[in-house]
């Protein structure tokens, strides 16, 4: 009886192991991302992230070096000072030379680590003329881009987790993916070395916008504007995830900088020029059924699922959309309302940020999905005119 | 017999005890007035908050055992750390200190008992509801509170009721920790046996007499920030709703100067202890003993002015930036003299390495390596990186866990014999030792890894190339755990119940100070007219 539970608790424990670690195997290193058993910071892109790799280093050795001076003399001690090896306790129990002094060297020693760090703070304070000026916004949960100055103004985006992923993490065994949770629909792009000032706000609680490789975190806070700046010196893609606990799903709004050339920065910020055009909402447009469920199925994906899940039943604090009054309402400015505004201390978040046919898509897919059948459609202008 | 659950075992000055001696059953701890007894409901309400917090912990490292969801949902996953963290703050580590200071700070300043024995029920009790408020909102409509211990807003705003009731509870327990406080303060100040001079009281008195103070300048500024959060949740007000033109900011300027005294007050009286056990194992006199008290004072003044090194990332000015930066290296300078001190003790002693020591040593190693990667984060450019990953999760681990809790232990294997008249067994206390380190750091060390690679705290799932470091950490912090049940039930109760060999009044050659003048078991009642010290004031001349 006791061999089998032990068995069993063998096998186990085999089983649990051989899982974690067969996951070693099949993941990688993500060049700008995080490598496999990483031990250090990133390789840094930026001057900013050098001098902090370099300071990190810095303390790193002195902090060492007093370390194991320090423990030397302790473990000597204990060693040669035991009472089983036969030493007698000495007397002295003060010496006011000595005390001088390991209270005066430890403060000159914290005045020159500061030195190079003074410099390195001033640094990264200075956002000054900047190139390219980006808002970044924190949502719960996912980032919104907007270019402000420089090359590019007028581009805005917003950028959400890959929804596959999120779902592979519902599920419990995700699969060997190298950019597992780092995956964004729509990833920032800036142009190599040029000066990049990032602002930062938020639409509802605190968020933070860091990427490692560049040395930057900045909180993004609700009714201010921060800033922070870099100047990448290498192309490619770089991650960071939002860092400030910002509710249930904070772990799942990555941050991708693509850093790339000048040529194809412009070329770029040409097709997303074509692309806004060809976005612009035509609020007069009356939209067919179809259209609007499938462009609805779209945007729910993106930006509802992951709450309301793909059931429209929602779990715990979430509210079902499946049989709501507010959805079934024959009064279609109330769900408008509750989409423009949100709802319940922004537990159900203002959505005011998508345009208006994606928000009348949407509406009108959750109006005829599921059980709802209400048949009732829900046109861009309708939304337009709840907005003023 | 233990004093601990039977008080009427002991000797020979009975005949006065019995006269006002300890009431019996449940009376005896409900109505309880003596400080022993009241230490030791600290102690047990402690530990029991102890096991709890790290039950919500091992879930945790449970869920991060392996990428992807499987034991929890991201909400539930935010209760617990949100939980565990205020409950290992707020119900086992202050607490627990509280237990020490209510046993021992009576019986080393030679004092009959603490000065407001009613008020110190009162304290306790105190304690037990809130408890219960705060446990029990993990069965309120939403679950806990899941927006961290720190309860940012305006992320504390979009909780469900549950905030209101660790709100509540967090009030109760400041109330408490303000009435024990007090009582502290006062019983030190005022009933110390003649003789006892303030530069002549233990360094476990000084340390708590500056926690005291401590405690008692920073639990309103708690209590304010937490009930401007309560207003502002229910009655219209704005203070940190950026909506209407509140700051969201201020909430955490508030909540970081109550919360860097904080985490003084959590070590403070763990420096105290260890300050009593190193001499007491080198058989040597405590080095530089004034310098300690000073070191320890500007520790603590200092702490008042170092608030914003948690918010480097909020986007202070530079001067801003820089001034926290300098005074928060500047804390380095005097903690490095209480570690210099130590080791100066040690040298030259003539030591032996009983579980007391064993983890007095361990403390000063440990912990030191938690005050060098504290003064790595508090350069803000390396912050830039740090802030808010596993590094600074690292960091408060190893200055809470190895820097509190083991000096906890050290404190219970170093008093036990004297507050339940048996000796603990030796085999185990040092099983319970190197159990507890060795899974301290298979579980705590990986977390600097995982910081420096940016991995965020708080998160509920993470990219795969943590994996490794994260299924090291859970398998360290289970065995962590399961190292404590043993402590609880191998080495505590048995003690607890009396078994055991007796130890003598003075079961450590060179340990010093009053509480080793009275029998062990310490007598329900000591001390009741004031003894006469000698020059030291460590022992009573007859």
């Amino acid at each position: 009886m006791m061999n089998n539970i032990y068995k069993k608790f063998e096998q186990a424990s085999i089983a649990l192991f051989a899982m974690a670690s067969s996951m070693a195997w099949a993941v990688n290193d993500l060049p700008g991302g995080p490598a496999v058993r990483q031990l250090n910071l990133h390789p840094p892109v930026t001057k900013i992230a050098e001098e902090q790799v370099w300071l990190h280093w810095f303390m790193l050795i002195i902090c060492t070096v007093i370390f194991v001076a320090v423990f030397g003399v302790m473990f000597y001690s204990i060693w040669k000072h035991r009472k089983s090896a036969g030493h007698k306790a000495a007397s002295f129990h003060e010496s006011l030379k000595v005390e001088i002094a390991w209270t005066v060297v430890p403060f000159v020693i914290v005045i020159l680590m500061a030195l190079p760090a003074t410099k390195a703070v001033v640094a990264s304070k200075d956002t000054s003329n900047a190139d390219l000026t980006i808002k970044a916004t924190g949502y719960q949960w996912k980032w919104g881009y907007d270019y402000i100055k420089g090359e590019g103004e007028g581009i805005g985006f917003i950028s959400t987790l890959d929804n596959a992923q999120r779902e592979m993490s519902n599920s419990g065994n995700p699969e060997p993916t190298d950019n597992y949770l780092l995956k964004v629909d729509n990833p920032l792009v800036v142009p190599v070395n040029q000066k990049v000032r990032i602002i930062t706000t938020s639409n509802d609680v605190i968020h933070s916008f860091a990427v490692n490789s560049f040395g930057i975190k900045q909180d993004a806070i609700p009714g201010f504007v921060r800033d922070t700046w870099f100047r990448a010196e290498k192309t490619g893609d770089f991650y960071g995830q939002c860092q400030e606990l910002c509710g249930k799903e904070h772990a799942y709004m990555p941050i991708h900088v693509k850093v790339v050339s000048a040529e194809e920065y412009t070329a770029w910020v040409a097709d997303q020029n074509k692309k806004l055009a060809a976005k612009q909402d035509d609020p007069n447009k009356v939209w067919a059924m179809a259209d609007l469920m499938q462009k609805g199925e779209k945007v729910y994906a993106a930006n509802c699922q992951a709450c309301h899940q793909a059931s429209g039943k929602g779990m715990g604090p979430i509210k079902t959309l499946d049989g709501a009054a507010v959805v079934l309402d024959a009064d279609a400015s109330k769900q408008i309302k509750v989409m423009l505004n949100g709802q319940n201390n922004l537990t159900m978040p203002a959505w005011k940020q998508l345009s208006d046919s994606e928000i009348a898509a949407v509406i009108s897919f959750t109006k005829n999905n599921w059980s709802n059948k209400t048949g009732q459609l829900v046109q861009p202008a309708q939304v337009l005119a709840a907005r003023q | 017999m233990s004093a601990v659950l039977h008080p009427h075992g002991h000797g020979a000055d009975h005949a006065h005890d019995d006269h006002h001696g300890a009431p019996h059953g449940w009376r005896r701890w409900v109505y309880a007035t003596n400080h022993k007894d009241i230490g030791t409901l600290y102690l047990l309400f402690a530990f029991t908050m102890l096991i709890i917090g790290g039950v919500l912990a091992l879930g945790i490292r449970a869920e991060l055992f392996k990428p992807g969801l499987q034991l929890v949902n991201p909400e539930l996953f935010n209760q617990l750390t949100t939980m565990h963290g205020l409950i290992m703050v707020f119900g086992a580590i202050m607490p627990a200190f509280v237990g020490f200071a209510n046993w021992m700070i009576p019986l080393q300043i030679g004092a009959a008992d603490m000065a407001f024995a009613r008020m110190n029920n009162f304290s306790f009790w105190l304690m037990i509801p809130a408890a219960l408020i705060l446990a029990g909102s993990f069965f309120m409509p939403g679950g806990a509170p899941a927006g961290g211990w720190t309860l940012y807003a305006p992320l504390s705003l979009q909780m469900g009721p549950s905030m209101d009731a660790a709100i509540f509870a967090l009030h109760i327990l400041g109330a408490s920790s303000i009435m024990g406080s007090i009582n502290i303060i006062v019983t030190i100040l005022n009933m110390r046996a003649p003789g006892m001079t303030l530069m002549k009281m233990p360094m476990f008195v000084w340390t708590w007499l500056i926690t005291a103070y401590l405690l008692i300048a920073v639990m309103p500024v708690l209590a304010g920030a937490i009930t401007m959060t309560l207003t502002d949740r229910h009655f219209g007000t704005t203070f940190f709703n950026p909506a209407a033109g509140g700051d969201p900011v201020m909430f955490q300027h508030i909540f970081w100067f109550f919360g860097h005294p904080e985490v003084y007050i959590m070590i403070l009286p763990a420096f105290g202890i260890i300050s009593q056990i190193i001499p007491a194992f080198s058989r040597k006199k405590l080095f530089g003993y004034a310098s300690m008290v000073y070191a320890t004072s500007s520790i603590a003044i200092l702490s008042f002015i170092v608030w914003a090194h948690h918010m480097y990332t909020t986007g202070m000015p530079v001067t801003g930036q820089l001034f926290f930066m300098y005074a928060t290296m500047l804390i380095s300078v005097p903690t490095g003299v209480k570690v210099f001190n130590w080791v100066a003790t040690m040298w030259k002693g003539s030591m032996t390495f009983e579980t007391p020591m064993l983890f007095a040593v361990g403390f000063i190693f440990v912990f030191t390596m938690g005050g060098f990667t504290g003064l790595i984060l508090a350069m803000a450019p390396i912050d830039l990186q740090l802030q808010d990953g596993y590094y600074v999760v690292a960091h408060f681990h190893y200055v809470l866990v190895a820097g509190s809790l083991f000096t906890m232990f050290a404190g219970y294997y170093y008093w036990a014999p004297k507050w339940t008249g048996v000796m603990y067994n030796e085999t185990r206390g040092k099983i319970h030792f190197w159990w507890t380190l060795i899974s301290f750091n298979v579980t705590f060390f990986p977390m600097h890894f995982l910081g420096l690679a940016g991995m965020p705290r708080r998160y509920a799932d993470y990219p795969m190339q943590f994996a490794d470091f994260n299924a090291l950490a859970s398998v360290g912090g289970f065995a962590f755990g399961i190292a404590q049940v043993y402590f609880f039930f191998f080495v505590v109760l048995p003690t607890m119940r009396g078994k055991g060999e007796p130890a003598p009044q003075r079961p450590w050659e060179a340990a010093e100070g009053l509480e080793w003048e009275v029998p062990s078991p310490a007598p329900f009642h000591t001390f009741e007219t004031p003894p006469k010290l000698n020059r030291d004031a460590t022992r009573i001349v007859a």
